[in-house]
């Protein structure tokens, strides 16, 4: 039990009383009507009771979260619930699996916390799947109302604080209103451009008697989302593209969230456009297609970096045009008409000039675009280019068996061991680059990853939202990297407690070695702060965990462990050790001109 | 053993010919083109609910747009709040500004007023009152109203474009002024205009974001 939850005002444990009146002549009900039948629940006698029925009602069946006071009322609801509630270790670790959830499944991820310190937790993971546009849905435990302002005891202004990193959030005020609060924020998370809400419950409002039904998940009327592009543009973008010698398209995040992979890999082959894909948008093309040039951007290959610097017309699809992914914007595909789709008008333009700015659904838009394109590109020359620079440009590494292990090598082997559905996540730096780029991906949702927050820590409980989500003859593998991975391994309780089958392939270098790596490059081999010395032994901490742990070392250990942790039911920890000085490539420094990645590091 | 990756270094690469400016837009080269900045007032037709404030101001701060001023008030409608900024961007921003605005879940509607839209500040202005012949003479330039007077200070109230109050705030000037109080621009469209539509807003403004953007280019190439 945590501290949080064992630390109970005088003024709380009075409630707790008054509500054991109330709850009380709840519970012989229930079993008398579910003894009848499942299909009438019996009404909501409570704002919590209301809050769980709209979860229910909004078809729900799993959530992450961690108890505590303020948010104990929902939890007592939930206890009679069907929603299978999975207790994490931290609240960042419950934001992400929720994110990771949403991810995999296509449904808003549900992640529970109280007030205060458990709200503030949430925030990291907030913030994440704000970038991401992950659909999510937080529930806060808050102060009573009457206490609101007060500076209460584990009070937080959560709606405050979480403004800025979820795309709607709402202060619940009526326990007559709280299940409709609820239902709204679950309906906004997923519709049109996805995001994470976050809906914060007083104790007074959760605790409070009603017996209103929660009404069904829709967003308000303020929230309207266009879903079909404007005819003309769409012409004009069709005529743009059959007059075009370079074409490429650029699939995004919002290929896969939009459901759109199977329209664009259609008009992609039918048309014979090469595709490039942003890092959220990978898995929305098959990277083993001819067609494909993998991802652009910071380290992206040099292919798709090289058709993207030359490309005469770009077909943007649910992307936002990323620093990442353009680097300096002056030389950023600089002969490029640019075709943009995309659900939010508010990114048409925001970073690069749309020229035919197609503001819809992407699946929708797509369509539309097919349609109204008549004849292909004339592009053979432009294709042949674009084959040439893949073999100029080969990911081909070096890795003779007397050095020390490489990386590159590891996520490969891991590739070929596993089965195309399996699903991949990671933490933020080297290892999550060398996941993207020696990893061939071929679906949508089995890659998930935190891109735009960059949030080291994200892999191992991703896995865990991930492995709930997945179906059960789906793998699920996180590639983590000793400082990512300290930040969250905590989540190994959960995955021994549930026994989620996940394997962690940690990339030990024994630094942060993506800031390493920049130091070397940009600081002059001054490693502050990078070098982590002494990092513990992670098969035994597994193993302390109640995990399987396995140990790497040697190129010829590679094949064996990893089929050894595949296999084993439950989670499985590798603890990789890999040479501490590779570094990935190619690199485009910020800011810098695409089409001028560096092979090496003194091309930096 | 050879780190780094095998290929054509930077310099043997072909380079396109094209640019773009800062804003992202293609531009010519050999020119450099940079929007300037404009003043201009955005209305929002808003629910008037808790909170919507501070998320209109909170947006304004994270995003690094340049505002003069935010007023907001209530209108007509009892569950309609109308916020009325004045900000300051190149066109590219304030484009942004209108988008990033509509998509808070809490706005109903955006638009960018007129440069003649009728647009009026309030002001009070407390100066010292020992020439009140004076006073009263500057005041009565501004058609300010006397809200307090007592032996030593003086203090008026003025309405009018923004143009009027600095004017009047510089006259002041001579007398010394103690302390000043304004309001930031209100405004309205002029005639039969709806100043921030209450129906049909999305419609109009997504298909105004569409229009926003020129989708036939300057430079083909």
């Amino acid at each position: 039990m945590s501290e949080r939850a064992a630390k109970v005002t005088p003024a709380d444990e009075e409630e707790q009383d008054d509500d054991q009146i109330t709850d009380s002549a709840a519970p012989d009900a229930a079993q008398e009507i579910d003894a009848e039948s499942e299909t009438t629940p019996e009404p909501v006698t409570s704002g919590a009771e209301a809050v769980v029925r709209a979860l229910e009602n909004a078809g729900v069946e799993h959530a992450f979260g961690v108890q505590g006071g303020a948010i104990m009322p929902v939890y007592d609801a939930l206890y009679d619930s069907e929603i299978y509630h999975v207790t994490m270790a931290h609240e960042q670790g419950a934001a992400h699996a929720a994110d990771a959830y949403g991810i995999v499944s296509g449904k808003p991820g549900i992640c529970l916390a109280t007030s205060g310190p458990g709200a503030t937790n949430l925030v990291t993971g907030l913030a994440d799947a704000d970038m991401d546009s992950d659909p999510m849905m937080a529930l806060t435990g808050q102060v009573p109302t009457e206490l609101v302002g007060n500076d209460a005891f584990q009070e937080t202004d959560t709606t405050g604080v979480t403004t800025p990193v979820t795309k709607d959030n709402t202060f619940s005020s009526h326990s007559d209103t709280v299940g409709s609060d609820v239902s709204e924020a679950f309906a906004l998370a997923s519709e049109g451009r996805p995001g994470p809400t976050l809906v914060d419950l007083p104790k007074d409002v959760t605790n409070g008697e009603t017996d209103r039904e929660p009404d069904a998940p829709s967003v308000p009327e303020t929230y309207e989302v266009q879903e079909r592009a404007d005819e003309e543009i769409v012409a004009a973008a069709a005529e743009r593209i059959e007059n075009s010698n370079r074409p490429a398209m650029l699939l995004g995040g919002g290929v896969i969230k939009g459901e759109a992979s199977e329209a664009c890999r259609e008009f992609a082959i039918e048309h014979e456009i090469p595709v490039i894909t942003t890092m959220p948008g990978i898995g929305a093309f098959p990277e083993d297609h001819e067609l494909s040039l993998e991802m652009a951007g910071m380290h992206g290959t040099g292919y798709a970096n090289m058709a993207i610097t030359h490309c005469d017309t770009l077909i943007g699809i649910g992307t936002r045009f990323d620093d990442r992914l353009t680097g300096g914007i002056e030389t950023f595909a600089p002969d490029a008409e640019l075709i943009h789709v995309d659900i939010d008008p508010a990114e048409i333009s925001k970073n690069i000039h749309a020229d035919y700015p197609l503001i819809g659904d992407a699946a929708t838009v797509v369509e539309q675009l097919a349609e109204a394109v008549d004849e292909s590109p004339e592009a053979t020359k432009w294709r042949a280019q674009c084959q040439q620079w893949k073999s100029d440009y080969s990911m081909a590494y070096d890795a003779p068996e007397d050095e020390p292990l490489q990386p590159e090598f590891v996520v490969e082997a891991l590739d070929e061991a596993t089965d195309d559905d399996t699903i991949v996540t990671t933490g933020v730096g080297q290892h999550q680059m060398w996941a993207c780029q020696y990893w061939t991906y071929t679906e949508p949702r089995t890659w998930v990853s935190s891109h735009g927050l960059g949030t080291m820590g994200y892999g191992l409980p991703a896995a865990i939202g991930a492995r709930i989500a997945a179906d059960d003859d789906q793998d699920v593998v996180c590639f983590d990297g000793d400082g990512s991975f300290l930040m969250t391994l905590q989540g190994l309780s959960v995955a021994v407690r549930e026994n989620l089958d996940i394997t962690v392939a940690v990339l030990n270098n024994e630094y942060i070695g993506m800031v390493r790596q920049w130091q070397d490059a940009f600081f002059e081999g001054r490693h502050s702060a990078s070098d982590y010395h002494w990092m513990p032994e992670f098969d035994k901490l597994a193993e302390a965990f109640g995990a399987a742990g396995f140990r790497i070392d040697d190129y010829d250990e590679v094949a064996d462990t990893i089929e050894e942790a595949l296999s084993y039911d439950g989670p499985s920890v590798i603890d990789v050790h890999i040479d501490p000085e590779a570094n990935v490539f190619p690199m485009v420094p910020s800011g810098g001109d695409n089409g001028q990645f560096a092979l090496t590091e003194d091309q930096l | 053993m050879k780190r780094g990756l095998e290929g054509p270094p930077p310099e043997d690469r072909p380079t396109p010919a094209g640019r773009r400016n800062k804003q992202g837009i293609r531009i010519d080269p050999e020119v450099e083109a940079t929007h300037e900045p404009r003043r201009t007032v955005i209305s929002a037709l808003v629910a008037h609910e808790p909170g919507v404030l501070s998320d209109v101001s909170g947006l304004f701060s994270r995003r690094q747009f340049n505002i003069e001023s935010l007023t907001v008030g209530p209108t007509k409608d009892e569950d309609r709040a109308r916020i009325t900024v004045v900000v300051e961007e190149p066109d590219p921003g304030i484009d942004q500004i209108k988008k990033q605005l509509r998509k808070l879940v809490p706005v109903i509607s955006v638009r960018e007023l007129e440069p003649d839209a009728m647009q009026r500040e309030l002001a009070l202005i407390k100066v010292d009152a020992e020439d009140p012949a004076q006073v009263s003479a500057v005041a009565d330039m501004y058609d300010a109203t006397t809200v307090d007077s007592s032996t030593e200070t003086a203090t008026f109230e003025i309405t009018g474009a923004r143009q009027k109050i600095e004017a009047a705030i510089d006259t002041f000037g001579q007398f010394g002024i103690r302390e000043i109080s304004r309001t930031g621009t209100t405004a309205l469209a002029r005639g039969t205009e709806e100043t921030a539509a209450a129906a049909n807003a999305t419609e109009s403004t997504a298909t105004e974001a569409n229009r926003d953007e020129p989708y036939q280019t300057a430079n083909d190439d």
